[in-house]
């Protein structure tokens, strides 16, 4: 039922594509492929925004409150995300867990490490967490000081100073530059297509050594700068609504 | 001690190796660096330029290149170059095949990366110049190019150094992406070791070091280039 709908609007998709002079040949072939191809990527920026957002709560916190030995940590973490290229570190961790592959099994991850999708969202989170770190602590850093003696003062405790004064206003400062670094994750992720991850950029690889037609590589440079605009448009509106008590200068 | 042994230079070990990498990573790195600023501050212009059409070639040519992924980049203008060439001298003699050297590849899909990059801190910067010192410039007779070089851009220079550092730093990140077009820079040649010795954790390990000490000595540098640059901003302040 559904194929006897969608059948015709691929084809009259495919006819409107030979028409306007592209190859829709090599769109029946690979178009399917790079639509899931955007689909793992997506998938690799959400989860590693995800869990990177999760590790870089802790690591901006240790910045601005830990102690001498914890903020240096937490400092010297972001300094090494932050000062390596994300190819070397996704090497690191895809090639260096299999020389440890004997100890990973005795632990029972060998299962995660094997694979290389989760090899990549491991690495993008480890170093998405770092530029987050820094974002949020700017955001912190840049509060006046009155503001969590305020929340001292009316008696809360110094995590719920942190939950329902700090953090919000933290966020809402650094959401532009978290934005940013969004789109830099989009397209940092075509990273992991070197290491056999058939994201977009992996298909569009897989499509062109194929192919040889360079088609390919302007598709994949429209689907790019698709989410990339999108995630742009996406933003300013975030923006304008949760910064809507601010006065913006524009 | 084993570790050692795998980075001593000489046959046995494979220091000599990763360290001409380091070094082709830095000359492509610095190559690029000139190209890249030039065409950045030609997109900058153009975005402040009174002609529409100059404005929009400009805005879409920072738009493309700033959201496209440099792998991306970097293949299109390295496959994309190499069979424009060979068609172009299939017309001159038909058969032919022509190679792209990578390494120009590389200097040219980073450097239209840096460009877009750039081009955004230098239009900031340009902002930042009040349209007065242009028209006393001209006041004084001196010519458009003059006025640009002696005028305008010292001061420009100024408000763009910190965001150039940045690309700059971002620029040799990006570098080690040309290891996968066959460059034998220092991710390549940490590859090939790690093909040889089996010991990927270490040697990669080394290469992210390698990559930090130069951040490190990139941001010693341009800490001191900064100063230099607002020296003539000290001296009218208060102190």
């Amino acid at each position: 039922m559904l194929d006897a709908l969608l059948t015709p609007i691929g084809q009259g998709f495919l006819a409107l594509m030979g028409f306007v002079g592209l190859n829709a040949d090599l769109m029946d072939r690979y178009g399917l492929r790079f639509l899931q191809g955007v689909g793992v990527t997506l998938e690799l920026v959400g989860l590693s925004m995800l869990f990177g957002a999760l590790l870089a709560l802790p690591l901006a916190i240790a910045r601005v409150s830990g102690g001498k030995i914890t903020s240096r940590l937490a400092f010297g973490y972001s300094y090494f995300f932050r000062g390596t290229p994300l190819l070397a570190q996704t090497f690191l961790v895809y090639y260096g867990a299999g020389q440890f592959r004997e100890f990973f099994t005795d632990i029972g991850l060998w299962w995660f490490f094997r694979d290389a999708f989760n090899c990549a969202v491991f690495t993008f989170t480890l170093n998405t967490a770092a530029y987050q770190a820094e974002i949020l602590r700017g955001g912190i850093e840049s509060l006046p000081v009155g503001q969590s003696e305020g929340g001292k003062s009316l008696g809360l405790s110094p995590y719920q100073v942190y939950r329902t004064v700090i953090l919000p206003q933290a966020y809402a400062i650094g959401l532009r530059p978290l934005g940013n670094e969004v789109v830099l994750m989009i397209k940092s992720s075509a990273i992991a297509s070197v290491v056999t991850v058939y994201d977009l950029m992996g298909v569009t690889r897989l499509a062109f050594s194929r192919s040889y037609d360079m088609e390919v590589y302007l598709w994949a440079a429209v689907l790019y700068l698709l989410m990339v605009e999108i995630v742009r448009r996406v933003w300013d509106v975030l923006e304008r609504r949760l910064n809507r008590h601010v006065a913006l200068s524009h | 001690m084993e570790f050692l042994t795998l980075l001593s230079f000489g046959p046995g070990g494979w220091g000599d190796e990763i360290a001409r990498g380091a070094l082709l990573t830095v000359e492509l790195a610095l190559s690029t660096l000139p190209f890249g600023l030039a065409l950045g501050l030609l997109v900058a212009l153009g975005k402040d330029a009174p002609s529409p059409i100059a404005r929009a070639a400009a805005n879409l040519f920072t738009t493309v290149f700033r959201g496209l992924p440099e792998l991306l980049t970097l293949f299109i203008v390295y496959y994309g170059g190499q069979m424009l060439l060979t068609r172009l001298a299939g017309y001159v003699s038909p058969g032919a095949t022509v190679e792209v050297n990578q390494f120009l590849a590389g200097v040219l899909a980073l450097g239209l990366v840096l460009a877009a990059f750039s081009s955004e801190v230098f239009y900031a910067a340009l902002k930042a110049v009040p349209r007065g010192q242009k028209e006393a410039a001209f006041a004084l007779g001196l010519p458009k190019w003059q006025a640009f070089r002696f005028v305008v851009f010292p001061q420009l220079w100024r408000v763009a150094l910190p965001g150039l550092s940045n690309n700059w730093m971002v620029l040799m990140k990006d570098t080690s992406l040309v290891s996968v077009i066959a460059i034998n820079d220092l991710m390549r040649q940490t590859a090939i070791a790690v093909g040889v010795t089996k010991q990927p954790f270490f040697f990669y390990l080394v290469a992210c070091l390698i990559y930090l000490a130069f951040s490190i000595l990139s941001s010693l540098v341009l800490t001191r280039a900064e100063a230099r640059a607002s020296r003539g901003l000290k001296r009218a302040g208060a102190k």
